[in-house]
């Protein structure tokens, strides 16, 4: 019974005061509003990242020419062989799928269309390591690969530019100044951190050696580890296989480069994890000046309301009534506020992460602490004064300026 | 005085309230005796800063003294807890402040309908007995306005019908008419004769104006803390 009256007079002294309840709510939804989205749009970063990377294929190390050095590649270190990519996968345990790759940039000609892209000469098993799968058709067989047959495999994005609705299987197409016929569509992988993972064209390694780019070279060997194999032992085999093959003396720079994909991974996730921070800090500031704010106008209102106490405990109001009644009415503040405040953040970061094309992630754990600081500001800053007043004698109460 | 302690509203016993310390000890009331009986409509007069205000807090248990007793109905008001002597205003009195203290953007009929809020009167019968005194006190019209929309005088009227409205066994008013004009304030000092006549209803009054103590049965004046009259105790009309 006294909880509902109290409650019902709560109600309306937040009613009654609109601009002042409209106040404090708004330090609140803007507090928790402003954390929520930035650590959404951080955390949404964070995720792309590390889905882009994880694109690459995951346990996978990178075998590159050229001395591992800040800033890219040596120049003029010789590539690698067909012999070198027999050798990985005869002499080095623990592997699932070694694909040698060749790229280069050419145009591709389907009747009146054109795109340039990517052409990667390789194996079948460069679908396996960089983790595509084949929509339609077929992979290459064993003569074409043999041989080095002029047909190819397109991602989605080439096949939609080219081909729009038709169907592409058997067709042929220009690749450079080669013709070539289309066997197979890669699956959708979707956009990623570091481009369009759907803009390739895939052709047998001999094919593009000698009929695109025209040079026997090998521009990197992409070696998938076994699952639980550890990429460190791994990495450190492969090393000594290609110094071995390469004649690297002891004592002298490597010639080529193993990379871990993981460890790109983690580069990035640590610039997009400090961004995160950055983004967090900022939110925590906002909740602050938010949290500011509430204090401020609950502690103006503190005059008029001590008066009000004063009123109430005269006319024979018990103090804790009073009390339950502010604590009452910072509560549903409080909470009204925080509702609109997680409802705000949601929408914003949900609208950010559209603008920005970043995955959405919300993150609970977040909206809760934000509400929680939040609510905690309110609730003191509405109780603690009410309070200190309810203790006063009436007259005391009904005199404060 | 040798009146039955069971029919006394209020018993003063030398009571006290001093303000500050050392040289700046201001004493409101200096030792203060007084018996109010049932029934009574007693007028308070007396210089400003005599101690009449101080004296009405007291009485209406919204202050305690720093010395002396107060017994109110036979209760020693100084063994009370901060609670007890809310519940003692809650039930027993009525108070209408020199300053009205209303509650600031709330209509007229909120703040009468407030102490029975307190006393858990049902929504219903709370809306009509809080008409009904605003009714008596000449409001009714104005029921849906709030403070800020009110003359001084209609806020002092407001204050009236928030502290009859629970018909209480106590009425305190200090200077009730003190923003009214004569015709207005004859007005509410016949309203207050007919509470303390029909309903029984024991009155204290401070007052400035003397044709206004005169609606009073007794006045008591006040002089630099100390009471110095207690007036002539008329026979109480039954
Ligand atoms: N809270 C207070 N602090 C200090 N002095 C006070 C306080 N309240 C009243 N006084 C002093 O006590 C005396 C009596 O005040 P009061 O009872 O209000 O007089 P009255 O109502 O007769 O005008 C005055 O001198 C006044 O200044
Ligand atoms: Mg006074």
């Amino acid at each position: 019974m006294m909880l509902l009256v109290t409650f019902m007079m709560a109600l309306r002294e937040v009613r009654r005061n609109t601009m002042r309840s409209f106040l404090t709510m708004l330090g609140i939804v803007i507090g928790v509003g402003a954390v929520i989205t930035m650590v959404t749009i951080g955390k949404g970063a964070t995720r792309q990242v590390t889905e882009s990377v994880g694109a690459l294929g995951e346990n996978v190390l990178m075998l590159r020419p050229g001395a591992q050095r800040r800033g890219g590649m040596r120049q003029g270190a010789k590539g690698f062989e067909a012999a070198d990519v027999s050798a990985i996968e005869n002499e080095v345990p623990g592997i699932s799928a070694v694909a040698p790759t060749s790229s280069t940039q050419a145009t591709i000609v389907f009747g009146n269309e054109n795109v340039s892209t990517s052409v990667t000469g390789t194996t079948n098993q460069y679908l396996e390591v960089r983790g595509y799968s084949l929509g339609t058709g077929r992979l290459f067989s064993e003569a074409e690969t043999a041989i080095g047959s002029p047909v190819c495999i397109l991602g989605t994005t080439v096949e939609q530019n080219l081909f729009a609705d038709a169907d592409p299987i058997g067709e042929r197409i220009r690749v450079g100044r080669v013709s070539c016929q289309v066997v197979g569509v890669l699956e959708s992988k979707g956009a990623a951190a570091f481009g369009d993972q759907d803009d390739v064209v895939l052709m047998p390694m001999l094919a593009v050696q000698r009929r695109v780019a025209g040079e026997p070279n090998i521009d990197s060997i992409n070696i998938k580890a076994n699952e639980g194999q550890s990429l460190e032992v791994l990495q450190a085999q492969i090393e000594a296989l290609m110094r071995e093959r390469r004649g690297v003396q002891r004592g002298a720079t490597d010639d080529f480069n193993v990379r871990n994909v993981q460890e790109i991974a983690d580069a990035m996730s640590a610039v997009t994890t400090s961004l995160t921070s950055l983004l967090g800090g900022i939110a925590a500031v906002s909740l602050l000046v938010g949290g500011i704010g509430i204090m401020n106008i609950m502690l103006v209102s503190v005059t008029e309301r001590t008066r009000e106490i004063g009123t109430r405990l005269a006319i024979g109001a018990l103090a804790s009534e009073v009390l339950l009644q502010f604590l009452v009415e910072a509560v549903v503040l409080s909470t009204l506020g925080g509702i609109i405040g997680i409802g705000t953040g949601v929408g914003l970061s949900y609208g950010a992460s559209r603008v920005l094309e970043l995955p959405f992630v919300v993150a609970p754990e977040v909206m809760v602490g934000a509400f929680v600081f939040s609510a905690v500001v309110g609730i003191g800053f509405g109780y603690l004064p009410a309070r200190k007043a309810a203790h006063l004698n009436p007259i005391e109460a009904l005199r404060h300026e | 005085m040798t009146d039955d302690p069971a029919r006394s509203v209020v018993r003063f016993h030398g009571v006290q309230k001093f303000y500050g310390h050392g040289e700046s000890l201001v004493k409101a009331l200096d030792s203060v005796d007084l018996v109010i009986r049932e029934r009574e409509f007693v007028s308070v007069m007396g210089p400003s800063g005599s101690g009449k205000s101080t004296c009405m807090n007291i009485i209406g248990c919204l202050d305690v003294p720093t010395g002396g007793s107060y017994f109110f109905r036979g209760v020693d008001v100084s063994r009370l807890s901060q609670d007890q002597r809310a519940l003692l205003r809650r039930h027993f009195i009525g108070f209408v402040f020199q300053g009205f203290n209303l509650l600031a953007r709330t209509t007229a009929l909120e703040n009468v309908e407030l102490p029975l809020v307190y006393r858990r009167v049902r929504r219903a019968d709370r809306r009509e007995r809080a008409m009904h005194a605003l009714t008596l006190v000449g409001l009714a019209d104005r029921a849906g306005h709030t403070s800020g929309e009110m003359s001084g005088g209609q806020m002092q009227r407001v204050a009236i019908a928030r502290a009859l409205v629970t018909e209480p066994a106590l009425l305190l008013a200090d200077e009730p008419t003190g923003n009214l004009d004569s015709a207005r304030s004859r007005e509410i000092m016949e309203l207050l004769v007919s509470l303390n006549r029909e309903r029984g209803i024991t009155i204290v009054m401070v007052t400035h104006e003397s044709d206004m103590a005169e609606y009073g049965t007794r006045t008591v004046t006040f002089h630099d803390g100390n009471i110095l009259s207690h007036g002539e105790p008329q026979e109480v009309s039954a």
